[in-house]
C-alpha cells in the first residue's frame, strides 16, 4: 500500500527548483510515474514529499537542426517521440525503440526524463541515446551542467542527479555521414522490458568503408546501462566482416554481469548478449552503408 | 501536511466535478470509488494487464498508473461515457455482435483502447489493431474476435456498413 505524502503541482522550471530546495533530500520528483507508481505501490520508495512536474509545460518540446542536433525536452513523452515525423526522419532508432518500450498507454503517459532519471538498466532509451552520444542538461538553483548521458547511471536505480537538480534536457548531436544505428531486445512479447538489449552505433570513413567510430551499450547486462568500449575497438579501423562482429558480441558477453531472474539466467544473458550484439551491429552496418 | 487532500477538478463524460483527494488516490480509485463509475475495472495495479484503461485528454492510459491529482484540470472519458441512453457505441456494438466478449472484465479497457485507436487513427491495419489490443491483457485469450470487433466498429465508424 502507498504511503500518504504531500504533493506539489508547480507549473514553472523555478517553482520546482524553489520547491526542491526547500524540502532537499526528501522530496521525490514525478513526471508521468509510469515507473515510480509501481516503486511506490510496492513500498520500496515512501517520499515526504512528491513534486509533481507533469504540468510544466516549458519541458514539452522537440526540436532539431543540423548545427545544433536534436533537442527533446525532458517531459516529452514516448508516444510523441514515436510517433514524431523529425524523430522518424533523423533519427528513426529512437522512434523504433519507443515502438517497442512497454505498451501504447505507458508510452501516453511516460515520459522520456522520467525514464532516465529512473535509472532502471533494463531501460531502453539510455542505451541507445548512449549509442547517439547524448548529454543531459541538469538544471539547480544555483545553475546548470551538461553531463555525458554514458556517465549518468551510478547504480540500479540510481543517476547523477543531486538533491536540487532536474533533467530539463536530452541533447543529441546529429551523427557524422555514414552513420549507422540500431537497437533491439529480447522480448516474449512485443513492449517487454528487455531480458536483455544493444544498441550499436558504427561510423564508417567515406571511400574505403573502415570503421571509424563505434558504439556499443547494452541494456540488462549490469547495474547500469553499459557501455563496452572493449567491444568498439574491436570494430575500430577496421574493415567491418561478420567475424569481427561475432568477436564484439563475444568481447561484450564477458564484460557483462548481467543479473539472473526468473526470465533468464545470467548465463542464458551471456549468451544472448551475444546474438544480439552481433546481430545488432550488422544492423547499424547496414544502415552505415546507406542500404 | 502529508496525506492532506487537496482539490481536484475534473471532467468526466463530459460532467465536471470538484471533490478534494488524497495526494496517493489512483485515478482509478477516484473513478471507481468517488464517482461510482465502477465500469472501468482495476486488474493487476502494477501496469501489466491494461483493464483499467481510460482516456485521459485523447490518449489511452492505465488510470491504475495515473495519480488522480494528475487529471486536474484535464478531461476523462470512462465506459460510461461512450453509449448515448440505451443505444450503444459502435465499437460496443460490434463487441456484442461478433461475440468478442467471453467473461468481460477486460473489455472496458480494451474498449476504451479501442476508441483511442479509433478516434486517432480510423482507418488502422490489423497490426495497428493488433498493438493496440495488446495494452489489455485477457484472461480468456480471446484475441481474434476483438481484434475482428475493432475491424467492424472501425468500418461503421467510417461510415460503411
Amino acid at each position: 500500500m502507498m504511503k500518504d505524502f504531500e504533493y506539489f503541482s508547480p507549473k514553472t522550471v523555478e517553482e520546482v527548483l524553489s520547491l526542491l530546495s526547500e524540502h532537499g533530500g526528501e522530496a521525490k520528483i514525478i513526471a508521468g510515474g509510469q515507473s515510480m507508481l509501481v516503486v511506490m505501490r510496492q513500498g520500496l520508495l515512501s517520499p515526504e514529499y512528491v513534486v509533481d512536474i507533469k504540468g510544466v509545460s516549458a519541458l514539452d518540446y522537440m526540436s532539431y537542426d543540423e548545427r545544433e542536433g536534436l533537442r527533446i525536452g525532458a517531459l516529452t513523452t514516448h508516444r510523441v517521440i514515436e510517433k514524431s515525423a523529425l524523430i522518424q526522419e533523423h533519427f528513426r532508432v529512437l522512434s523504433e525503440m519507443e515502438r517497442n518500450l512497454a505498451t501504447i498507454q505507458t508510452r501516453n503517459w511516460g515520459t522520456i526524463g522520467g525514464n532516465l532519471c529512473h535509472g532502471d538498466p533494463s531501460g531502453d532509451p539510455a542505451p541507445v541515446l548512449i549509442a547517439l552520444d547524448a548529454k543531459l542538461r541538469l538544471k539547480s538553483l544555483s545553475g546548470e551542467r551538461v553531463v555525458a548521458l554514458e556517465a549518468f547511471g551510478k547504480d540500479m536505480l540510481e543517476v547523477d542527479l543531486e538533491p536540487g537538480e532536474i533533467l530539463v534536457e536530452i541533447q543529441v548531436p546529429t551523427p557524422r555521414p555514414f552513420t549507422g544505428v540500431a537497437h533491439e531486445k529480447l522480448m516474449a512479447v512485443q513492449g517487454d522490458a528487455g531480458i536483455v538489449g544493444a544498441a550499436v552505433s558504427i561510423t564508417l570513413k567515406p571511400g574505403d568503408g573502415v570503421c571509424e567510430d563505434a558504439r556499443v551499450v547494452l541494456s540488462n547486462a549490469a547495474s547500469v546501462p553499459l557501455r563496452v568500449k572493449e567491444a568498439e575497438k574491436r570494430l575500430i579501423g577496421k574493415v567491418l566482416k561478420e567475424q569481427l562482429l561475432v568477436e564484439a558480441g563475444e568481447v561484450a558477453s564477458a564484460v557483462a554481469d548481467p543479473p539472473g531472474d526468473i526470465h533468464g539466467t545470467a548465463k542464458y544473458r551471456r549468451e544472448m548478449l551475444k546474438v544480439f550484439v552481433r546481430r545488432v551491429g550488422a544492423r547499424a552496418l547496414e544502415r552505415a552503408k546507406g542500404r | 501536511m502529508k496525506g492532506e487532500p487537496k482539490e481536484l477538478k475534473v471532467k468526466v463524460n463530459g460532467k465536471l466535478y470538484e471533490l478534494k483527494v488524497k495526494p496517493k488516490a489512483l485515478l482509478s480509485d477516484v473513478l471507481r470509488k468517488e464517482l461510482k463509475l465502477t465500469g472501468t475495472k482495476r486488474g493487476c495495479l502494477e501496469s501489466t494487464c491494461g483493464v483499467c484503461t481510460v482516456i485521459l485528454d485523447g490518449k489511452a492510459v492505465r488510470s491504475c498508473s495515473v495519480l488522480a491529482l494528475q487529471s486536474n484540470g484535464h478531461e476523462v472519458t470512462t465506459i460510461e461515457g461512450l453509449a448515448e441512453g440505451d443505444k450503444l457505441h459502435p465499437i460496443q456494438e460490434a463487441f456484442v455482435k461478433q461475440g468478442a466478449i467471453e467473461c468481460g472484465f477486460c473489455i472496458p479497457g480494451r474498449v476504451m483502447m479501442a476508441k483511442a485507436l479509433l478516434d486517432e487513427n480510423p482507418n488502422p491495419t490489423r497490426e495497428e489493431v493488433r498493438l493496440a489490443m495488446q495494452g489489455v491483457l485477457c484472461a480468456d485469450a480471446g484475441y481474434v474476435k476483438q481484434i475482428e470487433a475493432v475491424e467492424v466498429a472501425a468500418e461503421k465508424m467510417r461510415g460503411g456498413e
